[in-house]
């Protein structure tokens, strides 16, 4: 029988990252469905005292792997430390975060323990003692139910911004238990760290995404999208075509061969809405779009659509938005 | 430098996806198939690694013959030979499944680097590199936007949330290849290449190949499957807005939809 739910946090730079608390509130309730006690897994550089914020969404009992050689996510060390976490217990299931280090992570550890992995899922449920998932594919074009063979053990990443998040229970205690670190030999290491400092919002954990496609004409007027940006606190994205003209990064771009989002509000500027583009922000909560064109398939799939050119109506938008805000 | 690039041949990102009959799958009859974009880049960066080291790319493939265009198109582009494991007793096989018999070809071809997509643009599993390299007990990179090796190590930069972070391994190793078009501008097939693809060797491989079989790695080992499918919400029909407003008009119309109506801003 199994006794526990597990769930796997991801801690960076000191501190646990977002997603931690909305896999172990999915975790949390897989395991009351179940009836069972929900632990966590830890492991990092200086873990220690954090632990405990892992109980505030309800995790039971903490295991944590702390060692200085931890600091950074390495494939070969991380998967089994945690592994052999795992293989102490009987788990109905194991949640795990679907950020970059936690997709990579999660199909190693499949591998490991020899079991079936839904990636970056939106939906877990209990029917009847056996757990589900729904999981995007073809980069959100359809959806997929997933179930696992009899016996073996349903592993589960979530992706981050869509599970709900309980709020914080100072009050609720979790045990701590720090285990002893047996590190294997490894052939790879990281050599080097750059973190943002700019305080740029990361596309897929943004609540808001102000992007912009061919119809911005050059690097320079993404000026006009960041200043937006700036009022709305948001995070700018682009078209394939924004950044195959080098306009903007490619970590910025939205898409079926870029990132998969799914904020609140997606603004696009200037974008057509090709196939592969909407494959991306389909899944908004509320699109606008802003073309001249009103033929352009994007305002099939806009809530709200502003047929203009851009560099008229942008910064007149932006007025009014930094109106607001100076209201409330 | 002996360089293996794992490639899967996925519908084109044009397609438009319908469910198929059986609700477990999807409808396949008129796509157009294409090298997985990720897997096109993990070409390209092996062509390179091949430029400066010298060696062979040999292209390792499971699937139906139609995946034999996707190879010869590799070719073109300048790969040296194709492995097609095209053996119907995988199918049903899980992510896992499929990788043991991949990780088994690798093993025949002994490489000293497999390069593979991050994930596929089909059913975006982002699995098969981990596993693979988990399975070899290999050390893997995931999500390379750049890649180095000196011979006998590599070197890739990986962007996670909010930065970039480098690492590196000693060779034999499996890089997943992330980035985009714009950072690994893959090379077009050429014309001579497309002819000489036509004469470069292409195996054709069964499981039993490999000592496997299905009990391993077909349907009867798969730890999880697709149930069901269904197609996403329907968005509902949005609204222009318009009535006749100039241009400050729209803007203010607009903050006041999406801040009274839709709040979220
Ligand atoms: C394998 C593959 C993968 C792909 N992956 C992606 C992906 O991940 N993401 C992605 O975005 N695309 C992707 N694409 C590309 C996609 O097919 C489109 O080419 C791309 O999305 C077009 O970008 P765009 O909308 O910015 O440009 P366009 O389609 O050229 O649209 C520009 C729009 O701007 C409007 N415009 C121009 N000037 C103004 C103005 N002054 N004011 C207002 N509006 C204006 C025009 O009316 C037009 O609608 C992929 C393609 C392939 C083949
Ligand atoms: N059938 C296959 N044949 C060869 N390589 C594959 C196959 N399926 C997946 N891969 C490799 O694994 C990567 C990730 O695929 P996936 O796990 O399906 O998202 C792909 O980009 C390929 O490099």
């Amino acid at each position: 029988m199994a006794d526990c739910v597990v769930s796997v946090a991801e801690f960076r730079a000191g501190n646990f990252r977002r997603v931690s608390f909305e896999v172990a509130s999915e975790a949390r309730k897989v395991a009351d469905a179940l009836n069972v006690p929900l632990y966590g897994i830890a492991v990092g550089a200086g873990v220690g005292d954090k632990a405990k914020e892992l109980g505030w969404y309800g995790v039971d009992k903490v295991f944590v792997a702390d060692d200085p050689a931890l600091e950074h996510y390495v494939p070969e060390l991380y998967v089994p430390v945690i592994a052999s976490i795992i293989e102490r217990w009987n788990p109905a299931a194991v949640l795990l975060p679907a950020s970059v280090d936690g997709k990579d992570l999660s199909a190693r550890l499949a591998a490991r323990l020899q079991t079936g992995l839904a990636q970056d899922c939106i939906q877990v449920v209990c029917d009847g003692g056996a757990v589900k998932a729904k999981r995007p594919i073809f980069a959100g074009k359809c959806l997929a139910w997933c179930e696992w063979a009899q016996g073996a053990l349903p592993m589960i990443s979530c992706r981050p911004n869509v599970m709900d998040c309980k709020d914080a229970d100072a009050t609720r205690q979790a045990d701590v238990e720090k285990v002893a670190v047996d590190l294997p030999e490894a052939r790879s290491k990281v050599l080097g760290v750059e973190l943002d400092t700019t305080g740029k919002v990361e596309l897929t954990e943004a609540e808001i995404i102000v992007s912009g496609g061919r119809g911005m004409k050059a690097a320079e007027n993404f000026v006009i999208l960041e200043q937006l940006a700036k009022e709305l606190g948001a995070a700018v994205g682009a078209s394939r075509a924004a950044v195959d003209a080098g306009w903007r990064p490619h970590s910025d771009q939205v898409g079926q061969t870029g990132k998969v989002v799914n904020p609140n509000l997606y603004i696009a500027v200037g974008i057509s809405g090709a196939i592969q583009h909407l494959a991306g922000m389909g899944s908004s909560k509320y699109i606008v779009a802003v073309n001249k064109d009103p033929e352009a398939p994007i305002f099939t799939k806009a809530d709200y659509g502003i047929v203009e050119d851009l560099f008229k109506f942008i910064p007149a938008f932006t007025e009014e938005v930094r109106k607001l805000k100076s209201t409330c | 430098m002996n360089i293996v690039v794992l490639l899967k041949q996925t519908p084109d990102t044009e397609s438009v996806i319908r469910i198929a009959p059986d609700g477990q799958s999807i409808v396949t009859q008129d796509l157009k198939w294409i090298i997985n974009p990720y897997d096109e880049f993990a070409v390209e960066a092996a062509l390179r690694l091949k430029e400066k080291h010298g060696g062979t790319v040999t292209i390792v493939s499971w699937g139906p013959q139609r995946v034999v265009e996707s190879i010869r198109t590799a070719l073109a582009m300048g790969a040296d030979k194709g492995v097609l494991l095209d053996d119907d007793t995988l199918d049903g096989g899980d992510s896992l499944g499929v990788a043991r018999a991949l990780a088994a070809v690798v093993q025949a071809l002994q490489p000293d680097i497999v390069l593979c997509g991050s994930r596929a643009v089909d059913y975006d599993l982002a699995q098969r590199g981990p596993m693979v390299a988990e399975l070899l007990g290999w050390p893997h990179l995931g999500l390379a936007v750049s890649l180095d090796s000196d011979g006998s190590s590599v070197t890739i930069e990986r962007p996670i949330e909010g930065g970039k972070v480098t690492m590196h391994a000693s060779l034999p190793a499996l890089v997943t290849m992330g980035g985009s078009h714009a950072v690994w501008n893959p090379r077009y097939a050429s014309l001579p290449g497309i002819m000489k693809a036509k004469k470069k060797p292409l195996e054709m491989k069964k499981l039993g190949d490999y000592g496997l079989s299905a009990e391993e790695c077909g349907a009867p080992a798969a730890k999880i499957r697709m149930v069901s499918l269904e197609m996403p919400p329907e968005r509902k029909p949005g609204r222009i807005i318009d009535d006749g407003l100039d241009t400050e008009g729209k803007a203010a119309a607009l903050v006041k939809a999406l801040h009274e109506e839709a709040k979220v801003i």
